[in-house]
Order: C-alpha cells, then structure tokens, then sequence
C-alpha cells in the first residue's frame, strides 16, 4: 500500500514539474531547437541580461501584477468590508455580481474592457493595462477576504468602539489585523492571476508596451527565443526559493514563541 | 471628503489614460509587425537617420491583429498582414492608397513578379508594398523514404503511415487537397469542398499529426518523415539537420506575401511611408532578410547577398515564372469561411 501511495504521488508530481524540467533543460542547450543538444552552454543567460525588449516586458510585467494587486486588494478589502455591513440579500446578491467576472470567459472581458477603453477615449497603454488588470483581480480578493470576514467576531469591533476608538481607529487596530491573512493571500492571489494573464493584456494594450506573455506570444510565428527559457528558469527557480523560505518561517516563530 | 473622491479618481483616470490626447502632433510612426520580423538594429538606424520616432508593437496571428485594427484600439501606422488579410482590409475599407512618388524605393527594388502575385489579393497594387514571401512545399528526411517526392498525392502513400505531419490550419490543410484535385486554393464550389473534405479524411488514418511550428522540430530530431512546411523554415531545418529535402509540389501550392500597408486612419501618414521606403531600400532589406531568413522580394537586395549559395538557393529563390499553377489565397467572405471552418471541424472530429 505504501509503495503505491508512493508511486502514486510521484507520478502526479512527474506529471506536474516535466514541462518545466524540460524547459529549464533547454535553457542550457547550446542549439535552438528542441530536438537536437547542441552542448552545455550559458550564453542565453548572458544575452539575457543584455536583451532590452524582454527586461523591459519584464519590468512592466512585474510593476503592473504588483501595482494592480495592490490596488485591487485596497478596493477589494474596502467592498468587502462594506458587503459585511449589508443585509443578507443584498449582500448574496452583490457577491454574486462580483463573482460573474470570474466565470466570464476572458477574451469576453478582455474585448469588452477595448471597447469601453475606446468608447471613453483612453489612449491605450500602460494605464489600460493597469486598469484592466486591476478590475479583474478585485473579485479575486473579495473571494478571498469574504470567508475571513464571516470569521470576525463583530463583538470585538464593538467593544474597541465601546472603549472609545473612533470607527477609523477601530477598523486599523482591530479588524484590519484579523483580516490581514484574507488580504494578503487575496494579493498574492491577484498578483499571480495579473502574471497569468495573455488575453486581457493583449486587447487593452498599446502599442510599443508589452507584458512577457504577450511577447512570447509573439514570438510563435519564428519560433521562441532560447532566452525566454532561461528567464522562465529563473522566474521558477525564484518562486521555488520563495515558497521555502515563506514556507519555513511560521516554525522558526512558533519554536521562539 | 466625499467630494474629494470622485475628483481624485478623475484625476487618476486622466493620468493613466493620458486623458485620450492623440499622437498626431509627434514625431512618431507607429508600426504593427509580426513578432521577431525586423531586425532592431534597422529600426535604430532609421530612427538615427530620419529622426522619427518609432513606436513598434508586434502581433502573433492575422486573426489577433484584425480586431485591435478594426475597432481602432491603437492607433496604428504601418502594419504588415499577409495575402488573404489584406484582401479582407481592402474590402472593409481599412487601407489607404498609396503614393508610391513617396515610395521611390518601392518600384525601383521589388521585382516585378512579387508585384504580379500580389494582384490576387491587391488587384491594382495600390494598397500594399510585399516585405517577405514564400512558398508552402514538402519537407522530407532523404533517408527515411526511397524515393523523391514531387506531389501532393505522395501525401496519400500508405507507406508513409504515421510518417506525415500536416499543417494545422483550415487553408493551409484544404490548400493541399484542392492542389492535389486542381483546383484552385480559393474555391468556394461545394462539390470541390466536399471532395477536398473527403481526401483529407481518407487521409487522416497515415497523418502522425496535425502541427503547427513543431513541423520544425519533429523534422530536425527525425521523428518524423515527411512534413508540410513553409519554405522559410526549411531553410533553418536544413541548416541543422542535412538530410532534410524542400520541394514545391508539381500541382502548385501556395505563394504566401506579407506585405506592407499604411492604415485609411493613420495618424503620421508621412512618417509611414517614409517607414516603408527606408525598409525597401536594399541595405537594409538585406540586413533583415539575414535576420529573418524569409525570402525578401527585393530584387537589389538579392543581389547584395554575398552567399552564392543563399543567392541561388531554389528554395529561398524559386523561379515563380516557371510555374504557373501558384496561388495566393484571397478572402473569401464570411459564409465562405464559415463553411471552411465547418468542414475542417468534421475532419478533425473524424
């Protein structure tokens, strides 16, 4: 039984991690195409580093998933806070609004987001971008912070008032605090769908602004640089060292406390 | 302090969007080009040499570019579609004729024969300047089959079971069947449908698979004998693996031209064809065809080529004069695509 738990579990992660393998493999190949090795080499990192157009899709790929779940968690966190207060129906009936964007198809909202830019006469760019990714990360957080707020205590909230916070004192001191778990796991959430996104980016784009996946996108028709598999590498591996080090954190405090 | 709000998200509003101010005034062209089909360095010369700013957005496929141009979503220049796509921009309205006493290059470098392919789909050369082209042919692996491959219906040899790898697009799929019957690529007849439809599905049982770029790599690595391919490809997939032949089919096949054209509502329409001219000036169409590798149809910039080989290469270069059964597709209308589309989902579902 164990042996095949084991094989079991292997096998999904097998299953999970051999596309990335595969690539990060193909980022030290010294040839360009995937079926022939052409020996063990470094240089689509070096040339990487000195690629202008991917560091700068890089850079804005990073400075909108961060601004926009930023954002997105700022406005997220005031609905539901608001939502809270509301009656039972109403409130239903709103999160259910909310939630529509979540199961529309995206290139339903991303042409619809176009055509509203258009009609409002936005000049489309980098603020187009950011907008639209900031409206559909805002269901993603409320998703997130809803659950933790049925969780308060109104009780508490009551009681700071009662000892004479003011409403704006109570809300930072006391419910803040409790929810900051839904918030922040509402921003990675946002952060990563807003890293995700090809559809969206692509028709709320300008020209000469690109996000990476729109720009490997691009790169289909000739064929995907080898660079781009050295800096997914480097994203994964990054991520990878991240998770351990969030991951390990919460036992060091627990043996401190 | 409820006032404040909606003033400030206005404010907000205006700064990310620029609050809508047009570009007309700058010195810019805004130009709209498949991924990776430039070479840099000749947008930094041009901008060193002219001045003018370029602002250059790439696309992946005509079906993603059409939308963001029709609906004038960014206000775009130059764009560089290919055959069929630029029929369909004609037909909508789309393009702007071009003055080609601005566009001395244009005439002087490219060949006459690019100009007369390119009336099936731009039939007085009044929108369009081609920028690349090439043909659709047979790739296959001289050591894996016995014989030399010449046509269409050699696709069709159950020998070659589990062997072929088949384009994975509705025209280019249809294209080799009707080739194949003589018919023509742009037939719209429903009986000549039906029976390109019934040869593609009788074929399907010996077809590995239905690709799209992975032709290049499963060629390469050999796993796989015979390929539909387009002739800018298998010049790179004989580059690194010599076993790899190229022919264009005796029945004909497709000439496929990417070309430029400048947008009815452009907003720098000086500075675009200004763009155009400097990309047909044969330094520089040199420089991209290197970078590219696509057949360049400029005629003074083939001659720049130092390689003989490159130079002469039938693959690169075939004589289009010596066939007279080449095409290039056009836009067939919308009932037209959609029976198209219909038919290619019954052979894939088959």
């Amino acid at each position: 039984m164990q042996t095949v738990k084991k094989i079991y579990v292997s096998l999904i992660f097998l299953f999970l991690y051999a596309p990335i393998g595969t690539l990060i493999v193909l980022s030290f190949n010294a040839s360009k195409t995937r079926s022939k090795w052409g020996g063990f080499t470094m240089q689509w990192y070096a040339s990487l580093l000195q690629d202008e157009v991917i560091l700068d899709a890089l850079t804005t790929t990073l400075l909108i998933a961060f601004l926009s779940a930023l954002i997105a968690s700022v406005i997220g966190t005031i609905a539901a806070v608001a939502m809270n207060g509301m009656k039972r129906r109403t409130r239903t009936l709103l999160i259910g609004v909310t939630n529509i964007p979540m199961l529309n198809a995206d290139i339903v909202t991303g042409i619809s987001l176009m055509l509203l830019f258009i009609s409002i006469g936005l000049r489309f760019g980098f603020g187009t971008i950011l907008l639209s990714h900031i409206t559909f990360n805002i269901p993603y957080v409320i998703l997130c912070i809803m659950p933790r707020m049925k969780q308060l205590n109104p009780s508490v909230y009551e009681a700071a008032l009662d000892l004479g916070a003011s409403h704006i004192t109570a809300f930072f001191k006391v419910m803040l605090p409790d929810l900051m778990p839904g918030i922040l796991s509402g921003f990675l959430m946002a952060f990563t769908m807003s890293l995700d996104d090809f559809i969206i980016t692509h028709f709320t784009k300008g020209a000469g602004i690109d996000t990476l996946s729109t720009k490997i996108y691009t790169e289909v028709k000739k064929g995907i640089k080898p660079e781009m598999y050295a800096l997914s590498t480097i994203i994964f591996v990054t991520v990878l060292i991240l998770l351990f080090l969030v991951n390990k954190t919460p036992d060091k405090k627990e043996k401190t406390n | 302090m409820k006032k404040l709000l909606p003033v400030c998200l206005g404010a907000a509003l205006c700064l990310l969007g620029g609050c809508g101010s047009d570009t007309s005034n700058e010195n810019i062209v805004i130009v709209y080009n498949w991924g990776e089909y430039v070479d840099p360095d000749t947008l930094a010369m041009f901008e060193e040499e002219t001045g003018i700013e370029v602002v250059y957005d790439e696309f992946e496929t005509n079906e993603t570019m059409y939308p963001k141009i029709e609906n004038g979503a960014a206000e775009y220049d130059v764009v560089c579609p290919s055959d069929y796509m630029i029929s369909k921009m004609i037909q909508n309205d789309l393009l702007l004729e071009l003055d080609f006493s601005h566009i001395p290059n244009a005439k002087s470098n490219i060949g006459s024969q690019y100009w007369d392919q390119s009336r099936t789909f731009d039939p007085e050369n009044k929108y369009s300047v081609p920028y690349c082209w090439g043909t659709v042919g047979i790739l296959y692996n001289k050591t894996m089959v016995d014989e030399p491959l010449t046509s269409w219906a050699q696709l069709w040899d159950e020998k070659y079971t589990d062997e072929i790898l088949m384009q994975d697009s509705v025209r280019d799929a249809f294209m080799v069947a009707e080739k194949m019957y003589g018919y023509s690529m742009n037939t719209t007849d429903p009986d000549e449908l039906q029976r390109a439809m019934n040869a593609l599905i009788a074929q399907k049982p010996i077809v590995q698979a239905y690709v799209v770029d992975q032709v290049r790599d499963k060629m390469i690595g050999g796993e796989a004998a015979i390929g539909v391919i387009y002739s800018g490809e298998a010049i790179y997939t004989q580059y690194e693996n010599a076993d790899l032949e190229y022919v264009i089919p005796s029945e004909g096949t497709n000439v496929w031209i990417d070309s430029w054209v400048i947008l009815k509502d452009a907003p720098h329409k000086e500075n675009a064809e200004k763009f155009i001219d400097f990309m047909c000036r044969e330094d520089i169409a040199l420089k991209n065809f290197e970078y590219i590798t696509y057949s360049t149809p400029n005629e003074a910039a083939k001659a720049l080529i130092e390689d003989d080989e490159i130079r002469n290469s039938p693959i690169a270069f075939p004589d289009l004069t010596q066939y007279d059964n080449l095409e290039s597709y056009t836009y067939l209308g919308e009932e037209a695509d959609e029976v198209y589309n219909e038919l290619w989902k019954e052979i894939k579902s088959y």
